[in-house]
């Protein structure tokens, strides 16, 4: 067995409104700050021990599909390092 | 009456519980409080998924009590036709559980928001609007952070097709305006019902407006469809 840290990113969709990067947004804004746009993401750093880093992935990606992530409005993805 | 004996599923952070019991109770129904670990009692002819902040809207509101052992004898039930009705916290838990589709998140205004809000009856002919006409105008409370509806445009269309939305955000007299949308929800979206019409989800509290006393009985006739879904 391997050591590994999964790294999962659970982004909001592409179209699907982000209300607090928005409002983070303008209060960058109101600190003087230029810029186009924000969007925020949740990441999640998950350790376990695999066999290799693709069954690490695996078990790693139902974790997202079945409770970090909500399909509807999420998309997500997973990096595997050994720790 | 009295036939019916309503499984108020409490989960840690449910906080609408009692209120339901009571608003029930008035309405003549049987009810019960069940912790969510119990499961179910024998004899439950009806499920509701109270309001709240159950697991403290941890990662998403409602995520954590989807994952609850008796969410999947509340499905089960579904598809047996149980009714089953989720208000606010209950319809985060109904939408994470894969009891109707679509997701309640973040309102537009990133803010918590508890406002009476009024509702326009899209179908009349579910065992939860039977009290109503079709495009009646109902005053019900919304007291959420995240009820702002959202789903791909594809399927919400499919799902206007269907007739599967309930309720929408309007004005006092039925029009669907962005300024009556309390929270940014597609198509001003306030409640959907499941793969049946015995299976209902809806943002705002019909239990806070059910008690003569209170002033608004508007929501007795959706909770009075737990009698009309099992007659």
């Amino acid at each position: 067995m391997t050591a590994y840290t999964a790294t999962v990113t659970i982004r909001l969709k592409h179209g699907v409104l982000d209300p607090e990067a928005e409002t983070t947004r303008r209060a960058l804004e109101r600190l003087g700050f230029d810029l186009e746009d924000l969007r925020s993401a949740d990441r999640f750093e998950i350790d376990l021990e695999a066999e290799d880093a693709g069954e690490a992935t695996e078990r790693v990606d139902e974790m997202a599909q079945r409770l970090l992530a909500n399909p509807t409005i999420h998309d997500y993805d997973v990096e595997v390092d050994e720790r | 009456m009295g036939t019916v004996t309503v499984a108020i599923v409490r989960f840690g952070g449910s906080n609408c519980d009692r209120d339901a019991e009571r608003a029930l109770e008035h309405l003549e129904i049987d009810a019960e409080i069940v912790w969510h670990e119990d499961g179910l009692p024998d004899g439950t002819t009806g499920i509701m998924l109270p309001g709240g902040f159950s697991y403290g809207d941890y990662l998403r509101a409602g995520a954590m009590a989807a994952q609850s052992p008796i969410m999947d004898e509340v499905r089960e039930a579904a598809g047996e036709g149980v009714p089953i009705l989720g208000v606010c916290n209950g319809a985060q838990v109904g939408c994470e559980s894969g009891l109707t589709e679509g997701a309640f998140t973040t309102n537009e205004s990133a803010r918590f928001q508890c406002e009476p809000v009024y509702l326009r009856v899209e179908r009349a002919d579910t065992p939860w609007t039977e009290r109503y006409e079709e495009g009646d105008v109902i005053e019900v409370p919304i007291a959420h952070g995240e009820g702002r509806y959202e789903i791909t445009d594809e399927r919400l269309e499919e799902l206007e097709d269907d007739g599967r939305i309930l309720f929408r955000y309007c004005t006092e007299d039925g029009e669907l305006t962005d300024e009556a949308n309390p929270n940014g929800s597609k198509h001003n979206v306030a409640g959907v019902l499941g793969d049946r019409e015995t299976v209902a989800v809806l943002m705002p509290h019909p239990e806070r407006v059910t008690l003569p006393d209170i002033g608004n009985t508007d929501g007795q006739g959706v909770l009075e469809g737990f009698e009309r879904a099992d007659a």
